[in-house]
């Protein structure tokens, strides 16, 4: 009973169970398991591993917003700007230099820290609702930049990946598995970073400034400093998911670089749990798994038989997740990561109370 | 001279169509502090509807017009009213919360639009008048112009005069300045968040469907796409403020249309460029008080 408990309340439980779940993520394309429903295919199949891949990047995109709206509290609608830097650098790199892959890589990391830096420095000027329009005001200059800037990024049709000088293992579908161990790679490093970067000092600051910035000031420290080190971070962490984003779909369309996109990033943090780091995962992971599925319903003959009322809304995944989102923010706050808080604790005041009355049975 | 006057009227225009959506936002902002996205599907669903009725009329005529803007305005504002009533008011006071809930309803009626409506612009027609122009000082001005700015001006007239001279509008206009104090004094302020949206979604429907005359089409996506340019026109003229809304309104329209013919197309950036400039030299916007 003491090991259970002491496990259970064990700081390095959670990184035990996540380092055990990444193990098992890791072998799953050498396994051959089905999820009908949930799933395409079996595990080993390149489709299944597509949209897991996808899915784990998601996740970690995910994650990099969480940083911004759950750590320092900064509504951002332009989120998906520096994904798109992210993709659409990489790829106009690869495209127009004879640069191998990961110097292209960090050359596109950087030029990210510094547009974050230069924007993230005029946006924080002001806070609230205001930076939020302002993000969403840069966000839509990058998409229409790339819209209309065909010669340069190929406009509507999106930009392909050129193979020319990246490795060999990474291309191709029967490869995809690399691809996949890629993701999960780089899901395991952004949720390492983002974890490090909560606990140092600067990660502190950025949470005391969420919940009381003139208290912060008040105390001698500067909250623009440890704001701007967030959203630069948050911005780096995109382009480089936005880098594998390139390599996993070997491609990027302009889809990515919308104001929806980055609202789509909000569903996901607010669904997993605001402020929570696996919550932002599962939200990622959920997400993802769902809008593919529905998109596979939509097209199924149980939807397309019904009666139009009910096929119009059914056929349309973002009007479900739209949906849902809402009933998510009015029911459930905390979202996914709060009812596992409220489940586990009622499970444990249960726990207690059995565990007096035992006593008092004891003892009389 | 001719193209400059060209311009300036197609700028303000389109300004009278930015001030249209930014007034009911700055409004909202002002009063409730909720920063409503769904403010684009107000005026979409306006759009819509308005074109529903216009093709079961007689084509072209000034009634059909007539009656399609009156429908833009009430479906807005019902829209606007049952959105505030259901998905605002149980959020009381949790702001982000509230935006949250109008992000999840915008993505969600934009989706359900598409699934209705197909994602392919509808043309629609109105009275042959909007479509000729009028000959000023040398310049050939499309009619639609003068309509667009007319109504922007009545809306703009009506909402001050609401507001400086009936008891409501003087309950809005404090609530603005100290909403606590308002409510300390015994006046039901919910009541005014109710009334603000309903005007704010009227605005944004009639928007909605002169828009659709304006472009020539209506489509899911016209109301984001306008609804980006009247956040950054309500914060260049500072949130809150609706004289600043309007001001802005044209400043961002008219530096648009001139940036879009002098300096190749680039009317979108500079518009960004100017939100930026705003920022470095007075955060607050034109005119606002809080930032």
């Amino acid at each position: 009973m003491t090991m259970i408990r002491r496990l259970r309340t064990s700081p390095f439980t959670p990184w035990v169970i996540g380092g055990l779940l990444v193990g098992l993520v890791a072998v799953l394309p050498l396994l051959d398991l089905s999820l009908p429903g949930v799933l395409p295919g079996s595990t080993y199949t390149p489709g299944t591993l597509q949209l897991l891949a996808f899915a784990m990047v998601f996740a970690a995109l995910a994650l990099s917003y969480h940083l911004l709206f759950g750590v320092a509290g900064l509504l951002s609608f332009g989120h998906a700007l520096y994904f798109a830097l992210g993709a659409y650098g990489l790829g106009i790199v690869l495209r127009d230099t004879e640069l191998a892959l990961v110097p292209a890589m960090a050359v596109v990391l950087l030029a990210a820290i510094a547009v974050a830096a230069a924007l993230g420095a005029l946006s924080l000027r002001v806070s609230g609702i205001a930076f939020a329009m302002v993000t969403l005001a840069f966000a839509q200059a990058g998409s229409v930049l790339v819209r209309r800037n065909a010669s340069v990024t190929n406009g509507e049709e999106g930009l392909p990946l050129r193979v020319d000088n990246i490795p060999a293992e990474l291309v191709g579908v029967l490869n995809t598995r690399n691809v996949y161990w890629l993701a999960l790679a780089l899901l395991v490093v952004v949720f390492l970073i983002v974890a490090w970067f909560e606990r140092s000092r600067a990660g502190h600051v950025v949470a005391a400034t969420r919940e009381n910035e003139l208290r912060v000031r008040v105390l001698g420290m500067t909250p623009f400093r440890v704001k701007l080190i967030t959203v630069v971070l948050a911005g780096g962490l995109a382009a480089l998911v936005g880098m594998v984003y390139l390599l996993l779909q070997s491609g990027v369309t302009p889809a990515v670089t919308t104001p929806d996109f980055t609202l789509t990033l909000l569903v996901i943090v607010v669904l997993g749990g605001v402020g929570s780091r696996w919550g932002a995962v599962v939200g990622g992971l959920i997400y993802t798994l769902l809008d593919q599925r529905l998109t596979a319903l939509a097209r199924s003959e149980a939807i397309q038989d019904l009666p139009e009322f009910l096929r119009i809304p059914l056929s349309e995944p973002l009007f479900i997740l739209g949906t849902l989102f809402i009933l998510v923010v009015v029911l459930l706050p905390g979202g996914l990561a709060g009812v596992a808080r409220r489940t586990l604790a009622r499970a444990d005041s249960a726990r207690a109370r059995a565990g007096r009355s035992l006593d008092e049975e004891a003892t009389r | 001279m001719s193209t400059v006057l060209l311009l300036l009227i197609t700028g303000l225009g389109l300004g009278a169509l930015y001030f249209l959506v930014a007034s009911g936002l700055s409004l909202i902002y002002g009063l409730m502090g909720v920063l409503n996205f769904a403010h684009g599907s107000f005026l979409t669903l306006g759009a819509f509807l308005g074109w529903e009725v216009a093709r079961r009329m007689p084509d072209g005529s000034w009634l059909t017009f007539g009656v399609s803007i009156l429908v833009g305005a009430v479906v807005g504002a019902t829209v606007a009213t049952l959105t505030e009533l259901l998905l605002i008011r149980p959020l009381y006071l949790r702001h982000i919360e509230q935006v949250l809930v109008t992000v999840g309803l915008s993505l969600a009626t934009v989706a359900l639009f598409e699934g209705i409506w197909g994602v392919d612009p509808i043309y629609v027609v109105g009275p042959e008048w909007l479509n000729d122009t009028t000959d000023i000082a040398g310049a050939l001005i499309p009619n639609d112009r003068f309509v667009l700015i007319a109504a922007a001006v009545i809306v703009l007239l009506g909402l001050v005069v609401f507001l400086k001279r009936t008891r409501y509008g003087l309950i809005i206009r404090a609530g603005v300045e100290n909403r606590a104090m308002v409510t300390a004094l015994g006046v039901d302020v919910r009541r005014a968040f109710t009334l603000v949206f309903a005007i704010g979604g009227a605005a944004a429907g009639i928007g909605g469907v002169l828009a659709s005359h304006y472009f020539g089409y209506v489509s899911p996506l016209i109301g984001g796409s306008l609804l980006i340019f009247a956040f950054i026109v309500t914060v260049i003229g500072g949130l809150g403020s609706l004289t600043g809304a309007a001001i802005a309104s044209v400043v961002v329209a008219v530096l648009q249309q001139f940036a879009n013919f002098y300096l190749g197309g680039t009317g979108d950036f500079m518009v960004v460029a100017l939100l930026a400039v705003v920022l470095l030299v007075k955060p607050t916007g034109l005119l606002g008080s809080k930032a």
